[in-house]
């Protein structure tokens, strides 16, 4: 039976992990391979990279990280940030990253979706979404959830799946840093509309947030960061909870 | 161990060379036919879109070379599924080394599948070491229909072939080169074949 997925996130700052990461027993937790290493030691079932540099030679240093992860960690990983065009993903790819993650690139220019669909293959075109609930109804956000759009959540999702992509890793911002759950509903909705898998990330604090969003928000996959990052959950214990709880975990 | 991944311009190669170096091992990237003649083990990767995959094949000759190859030979993923008889994806006819049809999952579960899923009723020596229902991971919109050549199956909407083995010849639906611990003992296995 497929299992849901428990993946941690690192955001990635010219070649290294930026704050947040406080793991006791690492070297040297702002080395990205040394803690990927790690989580998939811990039974992190994927992980997902996230440059937020903004320097002139990131494209550089991310290219190194890729091939230093790819080398060593045994698990699949994504990468994102920044990658706008089909050169971008190709070196990505070839430097050993499994997946992309593109984001505002895909709303300024939706066709990159099919792009990189038809070259590279569905499976490793993974579109995130910012969205944030404004009277009632989601909008799409850019620029890591600072920029407003008109753009409506469910009706990009349904198009993000037209064009190709072949996973949705949705954040919301009403959620995003409250560790006070995911946003279920939405999550729900969204795997009703689409037939691709979805990454929910955003609001995760404690176990039964996990649990939640597997069950109430039909999830496919279950994305976090500073939870792990601050060892207020351990993956293994969360993977036992899951699992008691009936939901099918790699353990 | 003279071990060569057939390198065609298909997908990510990458992690399988590094998955090899964990285990010790330089295999090295091949479109030579000498090179890959000469192999002990030979690799067939692929990643992305059937059709477009086997016309990159027929361009380097190597749709003919593979199927006379008489060392062990480990297609995974869509390597495995061109080694098929037939596939769906892009109406494409495969090697035909194994006697089996690939077909698209159907909208009744999300496609692709994307994830760890357990391997059963193990069969081969490829599989030693390796417990019934560990976990793999798998990336796929296609699968292999079961059949008697199957040496796993795994379960999404319904049992397909998640390994197969035709005398010299392996293939595995899944990444082991991504797929962990169970998935180096997988590729210690082949190299052990």
């Amino acid at each position: 039976m497929l299992t849901k997925r428990i993946v941690p996130c690192l955001d990635i700052k010219d070649g290294r992990t930026v704050k947040g990461v406080n793991f006791v027993d690492l070297r040297d937790a702002g080395d990205p391979v040394v803690l990927a290493k790690q989580y998939a030691d811990l039974g992190a079932d994927e992980l997902v990279f996230l440059d937020i540099s903004a320097t002139q030679e990131k494209r550089k240093t991310m290219h190194d990280m890729v091939l230093k992860v790819a080398e060593q960690v045994n698990i699949p990983f994504t990468v994102g940030g920044g990658i706008s065009s089909v050169e971008d993903v190709d070196d990505l790819l070839h430097c050993g990253a499994d997946k992309v993650s593109i984001n505002s690139s895909a709303v300024k220019r939706p066709v990159l979706i099919n792009e990189l669909s038809e070259k590279f293959g569905s499976q490793c075109v993974v579109v995130a979404v910012d969205a944030k609930k404004i009277g009632g109804e989601w909008f799409v956000h850019l620029a890591g959830g600072t920029i407003p759009t008109e753009i409506k959540l469910f009706e990009w999702a349904k198009e993000i799946e037209e064009r190709g992509a072949g996973e949705i890793l949705f954040t919301s911002m009403n959620h995003d840093g409250t560790k006070a759950g995911f946003a279920n509903e939405a999550l729900a909705k969204l795997s009703e509309l689409v037939n691709i898998p979805i990454i929910a990330s955003g609001g995760a604090g404690t176990i039964q947030h996990f649990a939640d969003t597997f069950k109430k928000g039909k999830a496919d996959a279950a994305l976090a960061a500073s939870v792990f990052h601050f060892g207020e959950i351990a993956i293994i214990d969360l993977k036992k909870e899951l699992k008691r709880q009936g939901i099918s975990v790699r353990l | 161990m003279n071990l060569k991944i057939v390198n065609y311009g298909a997908g990510n190669i990458k992690s399988i060379q590094f998955a090899f170096q964990r285990l010790g091992y330089n295999a090295q990237l091949s479109n030579n036919a000498d090179e890959i003649i000469n192999a002990e083990k030979v690799i067939f990767p692929g990643v992305g879109e059937a059709s477009s995959a086997m016309k990159m094949l027929k361009e380097t000759g190597l749709d003919l070379l593979i199927p006379k190859l008489s060392q062990p030979v480990l297609g995974i993923c869509l390597g495995m599924q061109l080694m098929c008889n037939y596939t769906e994806e892009g109406d494409t006819k495969g090697l035909g080394i194994f006697k089996t049809n690939v077909k698209r999952f159907s909208n009744g579960v999300k496609v692709p599948q994307m994830g760890w899923n357990t391997v059963e009723n193990l069969k081969s020596d490829l599989f030693k070491n390796i417990n019934e229902k560990d976990y793999m991971y798998l990336i796929h919109s296609y699968y292999a229909e079961n059949c008697e050549e199957a040496i796993a199956t795994s379960d999404y909407e319904i049992e397909y072939a998640s390994a197969l083995e035709n005398g010299n010849f392996y293939g595995v639906q899944f990444h082991p080169e991504k797929s962990g611990t169970t998935g180096e003992q997988l590729l210690k296995n082949f190299l052990e074949l």
